[in-house]
C-alpha cells in the first residue's frame, strides 16, 4: 500500500510540475493554440520574446492539436474548471464562443478593466468587424487572419498565351480553356469551398448569406445563400468540369498539390498558403484578387477573413488578466504583427503593421503579398461583408461540403444541392438557437 | 444431524475483487451513467444553459434520415468487413494448415498486420491510393480507371472496408488456424483414404468442425467493425465524402466533438451501448451453447 501511495504521490507531483512548469515565481498565463509545425515555433517565439520584456508574467503556449481539437479541449477544460486564460479559436467557432457569455471575457473589456490603452481604430476594419458585437464591442483578439485569393501559375499562363490574370469569372473561363488547350490537366481548382465559393462569393458581391445581418443581429437567423446567383455560378462551374476547366480536389487544402505540381494553372484558396506554395512550386507564381461575377455586381465589395482569434476565458484571479491585457498589447504591436505577417502570409491586424511592412519594402520584394489586405479593405464592410455569425457553423460547413461534393460528382444539380444545404443548415441553426436560449 | 462447517467470514475475497470493482465503477459505470444522463439534456457546449428534455434527443435521432442512413451504412460496412476479412483468413489458414516447410515464417508474416496500429494501417492505404500521389492510383490510371475516393463515395467505402478488413485478417487467421489444427488428424486421414480430395475434405470435414470458431469470429468481427474502426476511418476519409463512410461510431465523434452537440452525441452512444450489450448477450447465451456439430 505505502509503495503504491508513494508512487501515486510522485506521479501526482510530476503531473503537477508538468502542468505548471514549477520554476518561476511569475504569474503564469496559459495560452492554448492550434499552430503546429513552423507556425508553432513562431508562436513559441512570440511568447518567449514577450516573457523577456518583463518579469511579472509568463505566457506559456501549449499546442493542443488542430482547431477543432483545441476548441473542444478548451470547452472540456472549462467544464472541469481547468480552462486556460487564452485560447485560439477559428472563425467558425465565433458564434459558439460568443453565445457562451458566462465563459468568455470580451477582449475589449479585459483591456478596459486592466487599464491597458486600446484603440480600436488602429485595427483593420475588415479584420475586427468579424469579431465585434452588433454594438461594436470587440470580443476576441484577431491573431492569424487570411482571406481567399486567386493563385496562378505564371509559367503556365505564358505557355497558354494568357496575357493578364483573370479579373472576372468570364476571364476565368477563357483562361481555363486556354490552359486546357495548352495541355494542362485542369484550368482551376479550389479548396475550403464553403468559405471560398459561398461565404466569400456572397461577401464579394455584397449578397447576404443569411437573414439578421448574417446572424450578427440575432440567433433567429435563416440562410439565404440558396439564391439564384450562387446557384447559377455553381451550376456553371459544374458544367465546366466536364471539359476539365474545373477539377475538384478535396476539402480544405487537399487540392494544393494539384496547383503546385502544375496540374491546374489556377487555384483559389487562402492567402496563408503563400509559404507552402513558395516552398513546393517549381514555377513562377502570382496572386491576384478573386474574380468578379459581372452578372451579379459591377464592382467587388470586400472579402471576409478566415483564420483564428484569441479568446480570453473567465474564471482566473483578477491579477492574471492584467498580464493577459499586457500580452495582447504586445501581440498587436506593429513590430510583432509585421514580423508575423511577413513570415506566415497571414494579414497584419493593424494599419501600423501594414505601413511598417510597406516601409520595410516587403511588398516590393514579394509582389502580390498585399493582395489579401487590398481585398479586405476594398470598401467599408457592409452587413453582408462584415463576417458571419452562425451557430453550429462547423457542421453547417460540413453540410455545404457534402452538398457541393454532390454537385461536383454529378449526383445533384446545383439548385437542388444548395436548396438542400439551406434546409439542413436551418435545422442546425434552430438547434443552436434552442440550446443557447 | 449434519454438522455444519462454518468458516469465519473473511474480508479477503472482497478485498481481492475490490480493485476490479473500482476500475469498473470508475471507468465503465460512471461514464456510462454520465452518458445516459447527458442523453436526456439539450445543452450548449460550455454547459452554461441546460434543458432537461426526456427522450427528445432519441426521438430526433430516429426521425433523422441521416442517422438512419448511418445505421444502414454501418450494417453494410460491418457485413463487408466481416465477410471479406473472414473469407481471406479462412483461405489463408486452410493453406497454412497444409504447409509443412517454412510454416513458422509463413504464419508469422500473416500475423504481422495485427500489430499495426489502426491509424498507421489507415495512413498506409491512404498513401497507396491517394488520388494525386498514390502508387495504386497510378496503376489504376494506367489500366484506364480514374480513382478518386475524395469525390466518389463508393470508392471511399471500398477503401475503408479494405483497410479495416486487411487489419483484421491476421486475427481471424490465428483463430481459424488454431481451430483447424485441433481437428484430429485421423479424421482427415480417414477421409483421404476414402478418396476425398483436399477441397472435399475442407468442405465436408474441416469447415463444419470449425463452425464454433466461425460463429465466435463473426461476433468479434462485427463488434470490431462497429466499434473499433474509428481510427481507420478518421485517418482515411473522416467520414466523407458526403457522409459516405460515416458509421455510427464516427457520427458520435463528429456530432459530439466537432459539432459540440453533446445531447445528441450522448443519445447515440447510449444506443450503441445497448447494441454492445445485445451482441454480448447473443454471444454468451446462444452462440456458445447452440452451435453443434
Amino acid at each position: 500500500m505505502s509503495i503504491s501511495r508513494k508512487l501515486l504521490a510522485t506521479a501526482a507531483v510530476a503531473a503537477f510540475a508538468g502542468l505548471t512548469g514549477f520554476a518561476s515565481a511569475a504569474t503564469e498565463i496559459q495560452w492554448w493554440h492550434a499552430m503546429g509545425g513552423t507556425n508553432g515555433e513562431r508562436v513559441d517565439k512570440i511568447a518567449t520574446d514577450f516573457n523577456a520584456t518583463q518579469s511579472e508574467y509568463k505566457v506559456v503556449p501549449v499546442y493542443k492539436g488542430n482547431y477543432t481539437d483545441t476548441m473542444t479541449a478548451a470547452i472540456a477544460a472549462f467544464r472541469a474548471k481547468q480552462q486556460p486564460h487564452i485560447v485560439q479559436v477559428f472563425e467558425v467557432g465565433t458564434a459558439t464562443m460568443m453565445a457562451a457569455k458566462g465563459a468568455v471575457y470580451p477582449v475589449e473589456q479585459v483591456m478596459k478593466d486592466a487599464g491597458e490603452p486600446f484603440d480600436k481604430s488602429k485595427y483593420l476594419p475588415a479584420v475586427i468587424s468579424y469579431y465585434q458585437t452588433s454594438q461594436g464591442e470587440l470580443l476576441s483578439m484577431p491573431f492569424n487572419s487570411s482571406t481567399p485569393v486567386l493563385w496562378y501559375n505564371k509559367d503556365a499562363f505564358k505557355k497558354a498565351g494568357i496575357a493578364n490574370p483573370p479579373k472576372t469569372w468570364d476571364d476565368m473561363k477563357s483562361a481555363s480553356e486556354k490552359l486546357v488547350a495548352a495541355g494542362y490537366k485542369c484550368g482551376f481548382s479550389f479548396g475550403w469551398q464553403s468559405w471560398v465559393m459561398i461565404e466569400n462569393y456572397s461577401a464579394w458581391h455584397n449578397l447576404p448569406m443569411g437573414t439578421k445581418e448574417n446572424g450578427f443581429a440575432g440567433l433567429d437567423t435563416k440562410f439565404t445563400f440558396n439564391n439564384d446567383h450562387v446557384k447559377a455560378r455553381l451550376a456553371k462551374i459544374a458544367d465546366w468540369s466536364k471539359d476539365k476547366l474545373f477539377t475538384y480536389g478535396g476539402r480544405r487544402g487537399d487540392s494544393l498539390s494539384m496547383f503546385t505540381n502544375g496540374e491546374c494553372g489556377m487555384w483559389m484558396n487562402s492567402s496563408a498558403y503563400y509559404g507552402s506554395i513558395k516552398k513546393q512550386a517549381k514555377f513562377d507564381f502570382g496572386q491576384t484578387m478573386l474574380p468578379l461575377d459581372t452578372d451579379v455586381a459591377s464592382k467587388p465589395q470586400n472579402s471576409i477573413i478566415g483564420g483564428a482569434t484569441l479568446w480570453v476565458l473567465k474564471g482566473h484571479p483578477k491579477g492574471d488578466y492584467k498580464g493577459v491585457a499586457k500580452f495582447m498589447t504586445y501581440l498587436s504591436s506593429p513590430e510583432v504583427q509585421a514580423w508575423w505577417h511577413q513570415q506566415t502570409g497571414y494579414v497584419p491586424i493593424t494599419t501600423a503593421a501594414y505601413e511598417l511592412s510597406k516601409k520595410q519594402g516587403f511588398y516590393d520584394s514579394n509582389p502580390g503579398t498585399d493582395t489579401a489586405i487590398h481585398e479586405l479593405s476594398l470598401n467599408t464592410p457592409t452587413p453582408n461583408s462584415r463576417g458571419l455569425r452562425f451557430g453550429n457553423f462547423v457542421q453547417i460547413r460540413d453540410v455545404l461540403n457534402e452538398e457541393m461534393e454532390a454537385i461536383w460528382s454529378g449526383k445533384k444539380s446545383a439548385a437542388d444541392a444548395i436548396d438542400e444545404a439551406a434546409v439542413r443548415g436551418d435545422t442546425l441553426l434552430r438547434k443552436f438557437e434552442r440550446a443557447n436560449n | 444431524m449434519l454438522k455444519r462447517v462454518h468458516f469465519a467470514p473473511s474480508v479477503l475475497p472482497y478485498l481481492l475483487v475490490l480493485p476490479q470493482i473500482l476500475i469498473t465503477l470508475v471507468f465503465f459505470i460512471w461514464p456510462a451513467s454520465q452518458a445516459l444522463y447527458q442523453s436526456l439534456l439539450i445543452q450548449d457546449a460550455f454547459g452554461l444553459s441546460t434543458e432537461f428534455v426526456w427522450f427528445e434527443n432519441f426521438q430526433n435521432l430516429f426521425a433523422d434520415d441521416l442517422y438512419l442512413g448511418a445505421f444502414e451504412r454501418t450494417l453494410l460496412f460491418s457485413a463487408l468487413v466481416a465477410s471479406i476479412s473472414m473469407g481471406f483468413a479462412l483461405i489463408l489458414s486452410a493453406m497454412a494448415d497444409r504447409v509443412i516447410k517454412g510454416s513458422g515464417a509463413y504464419r508469422t508474416l500473416l500475423i504481422w498486420p495485427y500489430a499495426v496500429a489502426p491509424v498507421a494501417a489507415g495512413a498506409l492505404w491512404v498513401f497507396m491510393l491517394d488520388p494525386t500521389l498514390g502508387i495504386l492510383t497510378y496503376a489504376l490510371t494506367v489500366m484506364g480507371y480514374d480513382w478518386n475516393h475524395k469525390l466518389n463515395g463508393n470508392e471511399a467505402m471500398a477503401l475503408v472496408v479494405i483497410a479495416a478488413a486487411w487489419k483484421q485478417v491476421a486475427y481471424n487467421f490465428l483463430f481459424f488456424l488454431a481451430a483447424m489444427q485441433s481437428i484430429p488428424k485421423s479424421l482427415i486421414e480417414a477421409a483421404a483414404i476414402d478418396g476425398a480430395g483436399p477441397v472435399r475434405r475442407f468442405l465436408t470435414i474441416i469447415f463444419p468442425l470449425i463452425s464454433p470458431t466461425t460463429f465466435f469470429l463473426m461476433v468479434v468481427n462485427v463488434v470490431y467493425a462497429f466499434f473499433e474502426t474509428f481510427a481507420i476511418i478518421h485517418a482515411i476519409t473522416q467520414g466523407g465524402p458526403a457522409k459516405a463512410t460515416e458509421t455510427l461510431v464516427y457520427k458520435v465523434f463528429n456530432d459530439g466533438f466537432v459539432g459540440l452537440d453533446l445531447g445528441s452525441s450522448a443519445a447515440q452512444s447510449v444506443i450503441l451501448m445497448a447494441m454492445v450489450i445485445g451482441l454480448t448477450v447473443i454471444q454468451f447465451r446462444y452462440i456458445e451453447k447452440k452451435v453443434e456439430y
